[in-house]
């Protein structure tokens, strides 16, 4: 028998209600929570932990001595979404990702939504991450997001918000299709009574998203990845092998008469697409960053010239950046005259003199984050900073407001988790994955990262941060032994 | 298949034969020390620092003017060591290093073995070998050894993935027999070397070692000697460590890697290959079996060289 401990007062959880009952959509996994022992949870981790690390399923942390290789904490407890919820999930984001399609479509040829006074020049063209080499460059399809991650949050009343967009090389899926192997893998029994949609068919619609992106009849596509010391390099071998494509490295490339060949024991052969998981900065050092040993030379031009497609686009960068986001549903009005379905979180954009002087005076019950960081690093969270940190950032704000946006401390939705003190809430949020080619495709799933630390906010892998298998429940005998 | 793959894969399969060689080695000089017949338990150690080609690095991380190597030392020296390339954890972590490189071309059980080894051996301790005891370590790392060829026999395609694996461990293991056998015969050729009793000893270690000592019965039902254990060793064609053995795998894989590359690899092995599979033991004792291994390393080096520039270099 397990004991599942209830949310905190105020807060919302995916499995819970304030009263302590389950919602009725998960009440069959709720029981079984409830009936299933802590010593066989116990044991099932401790499986998941040996099959995971005996598979390689590892990634490195920056900055770690060693470069040791950890696992990220996967917990056994799935996250449930309504397929009726997730319904309108996926029209939110097709509209989303459309939108930011055509906005870096727009910003590299007519700037129209600059001339239409939409979004301000400068925070387009004076943005670090916009590329000038891309500017009138006609892109096969329009398509500059072929691969998107949106990460989402539910706050305490219950609805979703964009947190963020990811654009460029977005990572996690591997996590999403692991997990659910390994939970089919401790627990059939679970899926034998629930009907949760399937998501091993993402690579194969990866395959087909990344052939569409080129005008070539069969392409040859390939991964290109910055090696196995890169802290997403499982990921990269893992989908380059469920696609059935070579994993590459910018040694394994070059270019020869514009265009771009990799080296094989029979000889040069012809890439045509490069699902490239490096940055912008490194792909091309005649291009950009010269001291990359990563990248290929003379890529860039072979791309200009339209003889190879690069996936995700060069420069989408401007487009995912932080002080861009509070733009993103002004995007969807401007480019489709539709409102948006999915809601930002409001956001004080510290550039601006009257939210500066509104961020510096709330600062305690803010959340800051900076415009260029990821991965939870440069953030400030006002509720849980001492009065020093809240000093330091206060200086480094002043000192640079255009590198600083704000936003007010949501309270992220918890799942219940297993955790030393038992079945416990942990914040968590979810990021699904938007392929677009022809037409746009979404598997039904996603990462759900979660926070393992009791109160904590920040569920990122790097700091301590877990994953969850994550089920889109079909309506129909959504629990079988009612 | 990208020509970085072929690398790694050709030189995943080498390290994890090179690993269950140094311990095949070390198994025969370990137990050879141990015999009573053995007037000098250091020379046979010392042995297996020159056949290994380790005994300068040796000299230098633990040489002390005139003393002889000490027997835990050495294991440790060939087990241990980090700064010793050939030890066996350096080739497991070697191996693992490759693997991981392309596990994307592996299939998930071959990778697992080779994951599962090193992180097994990786943390093994001296004091947990002690107490293992250092036979049961051998047969460890040819279990693993054996685990990872049956893992790619039993679920590999047989694609260039499969080809260049093979292509490492034969290449790899004739290297290896060739200077086993090379190293026995020298010493054996020195004038009142060793008795009667302690030859036959060498000689069957050498045989244990590479597995092929039930091959021997069966083939000469004789006393073990030295040229019937070179006619095993170089030119029997089912042995499978024999030279011949090892490039009658090499000449028939190289022709069905895909593609045209790699034409002077396969000229040089056919050739090799052909020179063992129709070669007669007389003229190669006659002209002096040092002379003809030293021989075939220069060639089996060449070739080596010739599959690097023919396929895992390729522009």
């Amino acid at each position: 028998m397990s004991i599942l401990i209830p949310p905190a007062e105020g807060l919302y959880d995916e499995l819970l209600l304030a009263s302590g009952d389950a919602r009725p959509h998960v009440k069959g996994l709720a029981d079984w929570l409830r009936k299933t022992g802590a010593a066989r949870f116990e044991r099932k981790r401790a499986e998941a932990d040996l099959l995971f690390r005996r598979s390689g399923i590892t990634f490195s942390v920056y900055g770690d001595a060693e470069g040791a290789e950890r696992l990220i904490p996967f917990d056994i407890v799935p996250r449930v979404i309504p397929a009726a919820e997730w319904q309108s999930l996926v029209a939110g984001l097709k509209q989303r990702i459309t939108a930011l399609n055509r906005f870096i479509h727009d910003i590299y040829h007519d700037h129209e939504i600059i001339k239409a006074g939409v979004i301000p020049a400068e925070q387009v063209f004076a943005n670090e991450m916009y590329q000038v080499a891309m500017q009138g460059i006609d892109l096969h399809r329009g398509l500059y997001t072929h691969i998107g991650g949106i990460d989402l949050v539910r706050n305490n009343d219950g609805n979703w918000h964009v947190l963020e967009d990811n654009l460029r090389t977005p990572s996690g899926v591997s996590y999403m299709l692991e997990n659910r192997k390994m939970m089919m893998r401790l627990f059939p029994e679970l899926f034998a009574r629930h009907a949760v949609a399937p998501v091993d068919q993402y690579p194969s619609l990866l395959l087909e998203t990344l052939r569409d992106a080129s005008p070539v009849d069969n392409p040859t596509v390939v991964v290109l990845t910055p090696g196995r010391y890169n802290s997403a390099y499982f990921e990269h071998a893992f989908l380059a092998r469920e696609m059935g494509v070579e994993l590459v490295e910018g040694a394994d490339l070059f270019v020869r008469d514009d265009y771009v060949w990799m080296r094989t024991t029979r000889g040069p052969q012809r890439v045509d697409v490069i699902y490239r998981r490096l940055d912008d900065a490194f792909l091309d050092p005649l291009a950009f960053r010269p001291d990359s040993m990563l990248g290929v030379p003379g890529l860039l031009a072979a791309y200009r010239l339209g003889n190879v497609v690069i996936t995700n686009a060069i420069g989408n960068g401007v487009a995912d950046d932080k002080s861009i986001y509070p733009y993103v549903p002004d995007m969807v009005r401007f480019y489709l005259g539709e409102e948006p379905i999915l809601h930002n979180v409001p956001t004080w954009m510290c550039r601006k003199p009257d939210d500066l002087k509104y961020v510096l005076d709330h600062l305690p019950e803010l959340v800051v984050k900076e415009t260029q960081g990821a991965g939870g690093y440069g953030m400030l969270i006002g509720p849980r900073a001492t009065r020093e940190e809240i000093a330091d950032f206060r200086k480094r704000i002043e000192a640079k407001p255009e590198g600083y946006i704000a936003q007010p401390t949501l309270s992220l939705s918890t799942c219940p988790t297993f955790v030393e003190e038992g079945i416990a809430p942990r914040h968590i949020d979810l990021r699904p994955f938007v392929l677009t080619g022809k037409d746009i495709r979404i598997v039904p799933g996603g990462l759900t990262r979660v926070a393992l630390r009791k109160g904590s906010l920040v569920v990122n892998s790097s700091q301590g941060g877990g994953t969850k298998d994550t089920w889109i429940l079909e309506a129909r005998d959504a629990v079988a032994d009612r | 298949m990208l020509s970085r793959t072929a690398d790694s894969l050709y030189w995943l399969a080498r390290y994890l034969e090179r690993a269950e060689n140094t311990a095949r080695l070390l198994e025969v000089t370990h137990n050879l020390s141990l015999m009573p017949v053995s007037a000098d338990p250091a020379a046979e150690l010392a042995s297996a620092l020159e056949i290994s080609g380790g005994t300068e690095l040796y000299r230098d991380l633990h040489g002390k003017a005139g003393s002889k190597p000490d027997p835990g030392t050495v294991l440790h020296f060939f087990v241990f060591e980090a700064r010793n390339p050939g030890s066996i954890l350096s080739c497991l972590k070697a191996a693992r290093d490759n693997a991981h490189a392309v596990r994307g071309s592996l299939t998930a059980e071959v990778w697992e073995s080779v994951n599962a080894t090193w992180l097994e051996m990786s943390r093994l301790t001296p004091e947990a070998l002690d107490d293992m005891g250092a036979g049961v370590f051998f047969d460890r790392i040819k279990e693993r050894s054996h685990l990872f060829r049956g893992a790619a026999y039993g679920t590999m395609m047989r694609n260039d993935a499969f080809r260049f694996l093979r292509l490492g461990t034969f290449i790899e293991r004739a290297d290896n027999t060739a200077r086993m056998l090379d190293f026995k015969y020298s010493r054996a050729a020195l004038p009142g070397s060793a008795s009667l009793a302690a030859e036959y000893y060498q000689w069957t270690a050498l045989l244990r070692a590479l597995g092929a000592f039930e091959a021997y019965q069966a083939f000469f039902h004789d006393r073990v000697r030295a040229e019937h254990v070179a006619e095993l060793l170089i030119l029997n064609p089912v042995v499978p460590r024999s030279l011949n053995a090892c490039l009658r795998e090499i000449a028939e894989i190289l022709p069905q890697i895909e593609g045209d590359s790699g034409r002077g690899a396969k000229r040089l092995a056919t050739e090799l290959s052909a020179a063992l599979a129709w070669g007669e033991i007389g003229p190669i004792l006659a002209g002096g079996v040092h002379d003809w291994l030293n021989e075939f390393l220069d060639r089996i080096d060449r070739l080596a060289e010739a599959v690097h520039g023919g396929y895992l270099a390729s522009a």
